[in-house]
């Protein structure tokens, strides 16, 4: 046993550990949703309402996340196939049954609540996946590799056939990551990435007119700049004109002038950015780097395999929305509607990621199995 | 496999394997700060190195989007006379956005230009509506004093600009007023109404008359413009354009020539003249009067103004051509003539003598005939030239009102014309049906007496007794007047014309009850002891034409009236209804001269002055 592992075990355990919240967790989680209800007054106009409606989400997020939190890791193991096969199930049906919104085809109506299949499978990936792995010896050979990489290619085929290539995308990386983090040879990681360049222009093949448009207004925004590069020659000037302290809340003439597209989801960190500034940002980036490393000591902490593996790929998913959404708004990479993790209106993906830190708590705080 | 090994190996193993998953673990924490380092170095080089070059753009960067309204459609007249057009203007539009302190802005302009409490309050609602980067419009119709004053001045005005625009101008001012009508500012009710972007650069929506039942006509198809502009508001370059089509002109039926001069024909009265085309049903005079100047209304009116004109006791606003509802008094007779031929209550032959009363049998209230000493024994035609009131009572009484009702309920009485033009009443053709319902009380015999000639609940408008006299010339062929004859398009100058699609025709068992009913109208102009023979006189064309005067208050009984004791106001409504010439008609007219006295000496000689110009004189 690592010394990490021997801390974690001391008898006594305290009230937050009886209720399975990890507060280290807790409080940067809390911290960010501050910082989000703050810069949303503002990119929502101040409108009250907006604010209510996104505080209440944000409660009911919590009170997901430490339910889950009250389920022993044991038993998610126990259902991964189940929710895994649910949710590719609920994926088939979508492509047959699903609702258009924006011209894709995403959400299923089950009447009471719409909802989003390909969300619930940015956790079955990796609760299935650390559950196949974590299961037998590491790393995995060549033919648990293959059958890994099934796992993970067939959801991903049919979120990308919705269209809804950002999510694809978000979840091969989920995939990817729990082998990374089972510990595949940095040859074949290499490989991997050889073949995937290769067959980038192949996959030019097969994508929809507005996204090689935004491929293309990502490689030269100013192409066109009051059609698709718009949004990003905006949000640059946004952040770029905020500079080192920023313009101050509630004065950021792009977001208020009405420059900035979606400044209340996908773009509100150009909004936080010119209001706040560099200085805005260092606070931001230190908070969410804060909660991913207390998330990546939860990772190292977990006492078995499928826990390490599936803390690990939830906190790095994590991590990587953070990257998509940022690098996108600052014109770093293409436009895919990613939301800012807790700072970003809107509801459906704060579900997901309360619940993925509901599991990351319940891993730290339920009592260990002797190996 | 795993069976064999020891349990030793397989907790060996176990430890192996998990510092493999925690190195990859600290090798991905790397990998994660890695990453925010990149995003932190593209906000560096984005807030810090390149602030200012950032900063300007978000200055100087004001993509706008403007709408240009389109070119209202002209309006002419059917010898082509301009009746409403467009004329520049230059208004004061404030761009909020680039106005630090509005207070301050709007007290310092005042010093320069006039402001109005109106145009102030105006501006605040449009404020509230509109995006800050849209500019809004402050003052319409800037003086050249005003202009030239402004634009010395302009530096001290960030955020405020001149813009040039058109206003809507009616050159011939209060002819027009009633037919034509005007546009005024769009209201937040007419905005409710449209609600669509076809109206956002769109300042005025016509109100009434033609312009407002054209109105998606006239209006045409909004253009826009991409423009981009620096931080001070004015306009660098435009991105991106996509020009108005303008709106269609309109080719009116109406003769200005006859309008005016039915105008300086009513002179100081007031009345109203409708002339009709009755082959066509081509409007081709719409008269009341007073009339307005409409110009007043198209940039809002000052109240002042407008009190005056409320207050006017010739009520100038007042639409006496569509909504006046007088008596049709003897102008009803033909009519009523007809009914008794059709139904067979009389013939040409039957004579009735007329003793100067009627009375019901065992009634004593006895109904006067306007001629004191009567008529003696008149026939139908007689009654109708002489105009005979004796020989209707009769007649009436011998209908009854239910069966008179529905016989000129053919024709149109008591209903709306279906006239391209708001705001038409329908008149009162009255029944023992209708009384039970709007009086909730029986009809009386007496009533039926005074239908007869037209009085009593009988009401109609001047343009409803036009419609009906064009259908006596067209001996029942009824068509729905129509203002507008054709639509241009102002670009390839191509007229599609309106056409009025036919109503109903009223078919009589005999034709040659018509030829009755009209000859008899031809006495009353051209006959011996026509009741308006100096109007038919010395006419190169032949008349037929009906006088009417109706009562505005009621005589006593036995009571005689004259004229000259009764205040002006309380005088008889002069009436005449006409058309001509009789044997291919192409003019029928309806003129009532409020107060006039009689219609054989106010109305008919104005009808006859519209005739002659129009049959004799050729057009321009």
């Amino acid at each position: 046993m690592t010394t990490l592992e021997s801390d974690y075990r001391t008898p006594a355990r305290n009230l937050a550990q009886k209720l399975h919240v990890d507060l280290p967790l807790l409080t940067g989680l809390l911290l960010l949703s501050a910082v989000g209800l703050l810069v949303l007054y503002s990119a929502g106009g101040q409108d009250p309402d907006l604010l209510l409606r996104h505080a209440l989400r944000l409660t009911l997020g919590f009170g997901l996340m430490l339910m889950i939190a009250q389920v022993p890791p044991q038993r998610l193991q126990e259902a991964a196939p189940w929710v895994y096969s649910a949710a590719l199930a609920l994926l088939v049906a979508v492509l047959l049954f699903g609702d258009h919104a924006k011209g894709a085809q995403r959400w299923l109506d089950l009447g009471v609540i719409r909802f989003q299949p390909s969300e619930l499978m940015k956790l079955a990936l990796p609760l299935m996946l650390a559950r196949y792995l974590g299961q037998r010896r590491l790393p995995p050979g060549a033919k648990r590799l293959l059958v890994s990489g099934a796992l993970i290619l067939i959801p991903v085929a049919l979120i990308a056939e919705q269209p809804d290539l950002g999510t694809a995308l978000l979840i091969l990386g989920s995939g990817l990551f729990v082998l990374l983090l089972s510990g595949i040879r940095w040859r074949i990681v290499g490989v991997g990435a050889l073949l995937a360049a290769i067959a980038a222009p192949f996959m030019w093949h097969f994508m929809h007119d507005y996204q090689r448009t935004r491929l293309l207004t990502f490689i030269n925004p100013e192409s066109d700049p009051l059609g698709a590069g718009y949004h990003i020659t905006q949000s640059t000037i946004a952040i770029g004109s905020g500079g080192v302290f920023g313009k101050g809340w509630l004065n950021g003439t792009q977001s208020y002038l009405d420059f900035i597209p979606e400044r209340t989801t996908d773009f509100v960190f150009a909004v936080y950015a010119e209001e706040f500034g560099l200085i805005g940002i260092l606070l931001l980036l230190i908070l969410f780097i804060a909660v991913i490393a207390r998330g990546l000591y939860i990772a190292l902490c977990a006492p078995d395999h499928f826990t390490r593996l599936l803390a690990g790929s939830l906190i790095l998913s994590f991590s990587l929305y953070i990257f998509v959404n940022i690098g996108m708004v600052s014109g770093l990479l293409p436009v895919v509607g990613v939301p800012l993790p807790l700072i970003s209106y809107g509801g459906t993906a704060l579900v997901t990621l309360m619940a993925s830190f509901g599991m990351l708590m319940a891993i730290h705080t339920h009592p260990k199995k002797p190996v | 496999m795993y069976a064999r090994i020891s349990e030793s190996d397989r907790l060996r193993d176990y430890i192996r394997e998990t510092r493999l998953l925690q190195n990859r673990t600290l090798a991905a924490a790397v990998m994660v700060l890695l990453l925010m380092f990149a995003l932190l170095a593209r906000l560096i080089y984005l807030q810090v190195l390149n602030q200012e070059h950032y900063l300007t753009l978000a200055q100087s960067n004001r993509i706008s989007v403007v709408a240009i309204p389109p070119t209202r459609g002209l309006i002419y007249d059917r010898n082509g006379v301009l009746l409403a057009r467009n004329l520049p203007t230059f208004g004061l539009e404030v761009i909020p956005e680039q106005v630090d302190d509005i207070e301050a802005t709007l007290r310092a302009l005042n010093q320069i230009v006039a402001i109005s409490p109106a145009d102030i309050k105006r501006f605040r609602r449009l404020l509230k509506q509109k995006r800050t980067t849209h500019g809004v419009m402050l003052r319409l119709r800037l003086s050249e004093e005003e202009l030239a004053r402004f634009a010395v001045n302009r530096p001290q005005f960030p955020g405020v600009d001149i813009v040039a625009g058109v206003t809507r101008d009616y050159p011939l001012g209060a002819s027009t007023a009633h037919a034509v009508g005007y546009v005024g500012r769009i209201s937040e009710d007419d905005l409710d109404q449209l609600g669509d972007s076809n109206y956002s650069g769109t300042t005025h929506i016509g109100k009434t008359g033609v312009e407002h039942t054209y109105e998606d006509v006239l209006h045409g198809t909004v253009g826009f413009e991409q423009i981009e502009t620096n931080s001070q508001g004015h306009r660098l370059r435009v991105l991106e354009r996509t020009p108005a089509q303008p709106g269609r002109n309109l080719h009116l039926n109406m003769d200005i020539r006859l309008q005016q001069l039915a105008e300086q024909a009513l002179g100081d009265n007031s009345g109203a003249v409708v002339a009709l085309e009755p082959g066509t049903g081509a409007v081709l005079a719409l008269v009341s009067q007073p009339g307005f100047d409409p110009n007043l209304f198209v940039n809002g009116i000052e109240p002042r103004d407008y009190q005056a004109l409320q207050n006017s006791s010739g009520q100038p606003l007042y639409n006496r051509a569509l909504r006046g509802q007088y008596p049709p008094a003897s102008t009803i007779k033909p009519f009523v003539a007809l009914a008794g031929l059709e139904l067979g209550v009389t013939d040409a032959q039957r004579s009735t003598f007329c003793p100067g009363w009627f009375r019901l049998p065992g009634h004593e209230r006895k109904y006067r005939d306007w001629r004191h000493e009567g008529h003696g024994a008149v026939d139908i035609t007689r009654a109708i030239s002489e105009s005979c009131d004796v020989y209707f009572y009769d007649l009436a009484q011998r209908l009854g009102i239910d069966r008179l009702h529905n016989f000129l309920a053919q024709f149109g009485f008591g209903q709306k014309s279906a006239m391209d033009a708001p705001g038409e009443l329908a008149g009162l053709l009255p029944s023992s049906a209708w009384k039970r319902g709007a009086r909730k009380e029986a009809w009386f015999p007496g009533e039926t007496i005074i239908a007869g000639i037209g009085q009593g609940y009988m009401l109609a408008t001047p343009l409803q007794l036009a419609v009906v006299t064009a259908a006596l010339a067209n001996r029942g062929k009824r068509i729905a007047p129509r203002i507008v004859a054709a639509i241009e398009d102002p670009l390839t100058h191509n007229k599609v014309a309106r056409s009025s699609a036919p109503l109903n025709t009223i078919q009589l068992a005999r034709s040659d009850r018509w030829d009755i009913i009209i000859n008899a109208m031809v006495q009353v102009m051209h006959g011996e002891r026509g009741t308006a023979r100096g109007s038919g006189a010395g006419a190169t064309y032949k008349i037929a034409g009906k006088t009417g005067t109706a009562q505005v208050f009621g005589l006593k009984q036995d009571e005689k009236y004259d004229k000259d004791k009764v205040a002006p106001r309380l005088r008889d409504h002069a009436l005449f209804i006409a058309f001509a010439p009789v044997d291919n008609p192409r003019i029928a007219l309806a003129v009532i001269v409020e107060n006039g006295g009689s219609g054989s000496g106010a109305a008919a000689p104005i009808a006859r002055k519209l005739m002659d110009q129009y049959l004799l004189t050729p057009a321009p």
